[in-house]
C-alpha cells in the first residue's frame, strides 16, 4: 500500500498537480488528490519522512529531470512538477524537523542585486531548487549586499544565488563576495550567480563561485557547490 | 475526409468592390478592344460560334485570328465554371477541395527548375588559427528524373505540402519529347498519395498519363471521381495571345472533365504593364480568356484560375517575386477570382535569391506571409525554388515548410468567447494570489494540448557561426531515408505492361518480364 501512494506522489509531481485543486497534464484529475493531499495521508499512514521525501518527491523530481535533459520535459513542466513538489514539502517539513532529520538538501539564500527589481530569472531558480530539495530563503529584488551577507551567515546558508538583468546592476554582485571575502565567511559560503548578462567569465572576474546558465544549471552547480564545498 | 489547408477566416481585400468591379469591366473591354490574337483555329470556332467578331490574320509564318470576345461570352462562361473543385488523391485524405466560396488555403510545389542545389557539409581549417569548421557547402546539379522522385519523396513527407506540381526538369540522355511527360507523371504519381498536377509538353502523352491515372484510381469512372491528376494550361502567351498547341491541349482536357489550371503568368514592365492596374486588367482578362476556352469546349469543366503576374527586374529583366508589387498583383488576382466564384491558383515563396541564406529567407517569408492573407486556393512555388524559379533546393524545402507551418499557426482559430474571458480571469487572479506569480502551468496545459508553436527547429548551438543549413541538411536526409509510398506492386505490373515510353528504371519492383 505505502508504494502504492508513494508511486502515486511520483505521477502527481510529473503531473505538476499541487492539490486537489489542480488539473493535471490533461483534463480530468480535477477534485482528485494532489501532492499536498497525498503527502499529508503517507504521513498519516505512518510512512516514514525520508521514503516520502527520497522515494516520492525526489524521486518524482528526478524522473521529470530526466525527461527535461531527454527533450521530452521544458521549462514549464519543470516549473510546474517543482511547484508540486514545493507544495508536499510544505506539509512534510514540519514531521522532518520534528523527527530530528535535516530539512532538505542544504540552505540556500537568493536575491536579485541591489538596484535590480527583476523577478522572474530568480523566482524560477528559487522554485527549482525547492524542488530539488533545497531549503531555499528568498530575500526578494532590489536586495543589497550586506543583507545578503547578513541572513546568510545568521541561517548558515552553504551558498548564496544572486540574480541580475541588467548590465548596470550585474556588478553589484560583486559586492557580495567582497564583503564575504572581508568577512572571512567566502570559505564556507559560496556564491552562485545567473542572469541574462552574465557569464562564466563574468563569475571568474568577479570570484563568485559558480554560474548557472539557466535553472536547470543553476541546480547542478548547488549540487556541486554543496557536495564540494565549492571546488567546482 | 480531406486535407485542410489553412483557414482564412477574414480574406484581406485591398480593392473596393467598386475597384473589383472596375477592374471586371475593363478586362471585359479589353478582351473586346483589342480583344485576343489567337493562334488555335478550333478555340476561334468556339468564340465564332457564341457571336464573336472574328478577323483573320498573319503573324510571321503563322495564322491568326483578332477575336472579339463579347463580354456576355465570358458571363456566361464564368457562370458554368463550378465553384467547387476536387482535387484527387492516392490517400483519399490528402485530397484538396477548392471551393470559391469558402476561404482554404492549401500550398504546394511548382515550377520545372534547371538545376538541383544540395548540401554537402564540409569541414575547412581557419587560416588564423588552424581551428577546424564544419560549413553548409552548395553542390549544384541539372535536374534527372531521380532527382525528380527524390523530390516527390520529400514533399510526400512534408506536413505542410498539400500538393505536387513537378518541380525538376528531367534531363537525362534517355530523356525525349516523347517520353518526358509520361515518366514525369509516372514518378510523381508512384511516390506522393497527394494530389499531383502537371502541364503537358507533347499532346501525344495526354492520353497515356489519363490512362495511368485511370489504372492507379481503378477506372474511368473512378478517375472521374477522385481525380488523381491535374493539368496546368499555360494557354496565353501575355499579351493577349492564344497558344496553338496549349489551346489544343486545354479543349482534350476540358473534354475529359478532368481539372485545370488555366496559367498566364505576364512580367510586369515587359509582357504587362507594370502598374497594379494595368497588370491585373490585363492578367484577370486572359484569365477568363482561357476559361472561356475551356467552358466552350465543355460547359462544367473542372476550371482553376490562375494568374501567375510577376514584376521585372530592371537590370536584366528577369522574374522578380520578392518584391511589394508582386503581392499587390496577386493578392488583386486572389480577388478577381473570388469576385467570379472561381477557384483561384496562385504563388508565393520563391526566392529570387541563388542560394538558401538571408536574402532568401527575407523573400520567402514575405510573400508565404502576405499571400495567404488574400485567401487564393492554391499557392504554388512554395516549396524550395531559388534563383527566381532556376533552382530547387531540397534543404530550402524543408525550411519553406516550417515557413508555412508558421503562416499557418499564425491562422488558426483562436477562442475568444465569454467563456474564454471567465478563464482568462480566474487565471490571473489565481496566479495574483500565487507565491511566485508565474504563469508556467498555463503555459504548460498549452503545450501539452500543441497549442505553442515549437520554436525555429534547426537553430544551432554555437555563438559565432549560424548552423541552420547545417542542421536543415540533417533532417533532409532524416526524411530521405524514410520508405517510399510506391504503388502496389501489381497496378505497376499493369502500368509497365500497357503504357509505352516508361523507362524501366522507374519501376521500384524490378523491369516487368
Amino acid at each position: 500500500m505505502s508504494s502504492d501512494l508513494l508511486e502515486l506522489i511520483v505521477e502527481n509531481v510529473l503531473q505538476g498537480r499541487r492539490n486537489s485543486d489542480d488539473e493535471g497534464i490533461e483534463e480530468g484529475d480535477f477534485g482528485q488528490p494532489g501532492v499536498a493531499e497525498l503527502v499529508a495521508r503517507a504521513l498519516e499512514d505512518g510512512i516514514n519522512t525520508e521514503q516520502v521525501l527520497i522515494d516520492g518527491l525526489s524521486r518524482g523530481m528526478q524522473m521529470v529531470g530526466d525527461k527535461y535533459e531527454s527533450g521530452e520535459y521544458f521549462i514549464p513542466d519543470m516549473l510546474t512538477a517543482a511547484e508540486a513538489v514545493e507544495a508536499g514539502m510544505a506539509v512534510l517539513e514540519p514531521y522532518l524537523v520534528s523527527g530530528g532529520e535535516k530539512a532538505g538538501r542544504g540552505k540556500i539564500v537568493m536575491a536579485t542585486v541591489e538596484k535590480d527589481l527583476h523577478d522572474i530569472g530568480k523566482n524560477l531558480v528559487t522554485i527549482m531548487l525547492k524542488g530539488a530539495g533545497f531549503n531555499v530563503i528568498d530575500l526578494g529584488i532590489d536586495v543589497p549586499a550586506a543583507r545578503v551577507v547578513e541572513v546568510a551567515e545568521q541561517e548558515g546558508a552553504a551558498v548564496i544565488g544572486l540574480s541580475a538583468l541588467l548590465n548596470t546592476t550585474m556588478s553589484n554582485m560583486s559586492e557580495v563576495v567582497k564583503l564575504l571575502e572581508e568577512k572571512g565567511l567566502h570559505d564556507r559560503i559560496k556564491v552562485l550567480i545567473g542572469g541574462a548578462p552574465v557569464s562564466d567569465d563574468f563569475a571568474r572576474e568577479i570570484g563568485a563561485d559558480s554560474y548557472g546558465k539557466d535553472a536547470f544549471a543553476a541546480i547542478k552547480e548547488a549540487e556541486k557547490l554543496i557536495v564540494s564545498g565549492g571546488n567546482v | 475526409m480531406s486535407r485542410t489547408g489553412i483557414l482564412i477566416n477574414k480574406p484581406y481585400k485591398k480593392l473596393s468592390r467598386e475597384q473589383v468591379e472596375l477592374i471586371d469591366q475593363t478586362s471585359l473591354e479589353l478582351l473586346q478592344t483589342p480583344g485576343i490574337l489567337c493562334y488555335h483555329e478550333e478555340s476561334t470556332t468556339l468564340f465564332e460560334k457564341e457571336g464573336a467578331k472574328i478577323k483573320k490574320t498573319k503573324e510571321g509564318e503563322h495564322d491568326a485570328w483578332w477575336i472579339s470576345i463579347p463580354p456576355g461570352v465570358v458571363k456566361s462562361a464564368l457562370e458554368s465554371a463550378p465553384a467547387r473543385v476536387t482535387l484527387g488523391a492516392r490517400n483519399p485524405e490528402n485530397r484538396v477541395v477548392l471551393d470559391a466560396e469558402g476561404n482554404r488555403v492549401y500550398f504546394g510545389t511548382g515550377s520545372e527548375t534547371n538545376y538541383w542545389l544540395e548540401i554537402e557539409p564540409e569541414e575547412f581549417t581557419s587560416d588564423k588559427d588552424g581551428a577546424r569548421r564544419t560549413f553548409a557547402v552548395m553542390k549544384k546539379s541539372r535536374g534527372s528524373l531521380n532527382l525528380l522522385c527524390r523530390s516527390a519523396h520529400l514533399a510526400e513527407q512534408l506536413e505542410n505540402l498539400d500538393f505536387f506540381i513537378r518541380n525538376v526538369n528531367i534531363q537525362d540522355s534517355d530523356i525525349t519529347t516523347g517520353n518526358k511527360d509520361v515518366n514525369v507523371f509516372f514518378a510523381s504519381l508512384n511516390h506522393l498519395t497527394k494530389p499531383v498536377i502537371g502541364g503537358v509538353a507533347d499532346y501525344e502523352q495526354l492520353e497515356k498519363i489519363v490512362r495511368i491515372a485511370e489504372i492507379i484510381a481503378g477506372g474511368r469512372e473512378q478517375l472521374r471521381e477522385n481525380p488523381l491528376v491535374a493539368f496546368i494550361t499555360s494557354v496565353i502567351k501575355s499579351p493577349l495571345q492564344v497558344v496553338d498547341d496549349t489551346a489544343e491541349k486545354l479543349i482534350a482536357i476540358a473534354r475529359l472533365g478532368l481539372p485545370v489550371v488555366i496559367s498566364t503568368s505576364p512580367q510586369g514592365g515587359s509582357t504587362a504593364p507594370i502598374d497594379m492596374l494595368g497588370m491585373v486588367a490585363q492578367v484577370n482578362a486572359e484569365a477568363l480568356a482561357g476559361i472561356t476556352i475551356n467552358q466552350l469546349a465543355s460547359r462544367g469543366a473542372p476550371v482553376i484560375y490562375g494568374a501567375v503576374p510577376v514584376r521585372a527586374r530592371m537590370d536584366d529583366l528577369h522574374d522578380m517575386y520578392g518584391v511589394p508589387e508582386f503581392c499587390q498583383y496577386t493578392m488583386a488576382c486572389a480577388q478577381m477570382a473570388r469576385y467570379y466564384g472561381v477557384p483561384c491558383y496562385s504563388t508565393a515563396g520563391v526566392g529570387d535569391a541563388k542560394v538558401p541564406g538571408i536574402q532568401a529567407t527575407m523573400e520567402k517569408m514575405y510573400t508565404h506571409s502576405m499571400v495567404p492573407l488574400a485567401a487564393p486556393d492554391l499557392v504554388h512555388y512554395s516549396f524550395g525554388l531559388l534563383d527566381k524559379t532556376q533552382t530547387y533546393s531540397p534543404e530550402q524545402a524543408v525550411l519553406d515548410n516550417h515557413q508555412i507551418g508558421m503562416v499557418k499557426f499564425l491562422q488558426r482559430e483562436q477562442e475568444v468567447n465569454s467563456n474564454s474571458a471567465a478563464k482568462t480571469k480566474k487565471m490571473i487572479a489565481d496566479v495574483m494570489h500565487s507565491p511566485y506569480r508565474m504563469y508556467a502551468r498555463y503555459a504548460r496545459g498549452m503545450l501539452r494540448r500543441g497549442e505553442i508553436f515549437a520554436g525555429f527547429p534547426f537553430e544551432g548551438k554555437l555563438e559565432d557561426q549560424d548552423q541552420t543549413l547545417l542542421k536543415v541538411h540533417e533532417k533532409f536526409a532524416e526524411l530521405e531515408a524514410a520508405k517510399p509510398k510506391y504503388l502496389p506492386e501489381d497496378t505497376c505490373k499493369l502500368i509497365f505492361n500497357e503504357i509505352s515510353g516508361l523507362l524501366p528504371r522507374l519501376n521500384p519492383y524490378g523491369e516487368v518480364k
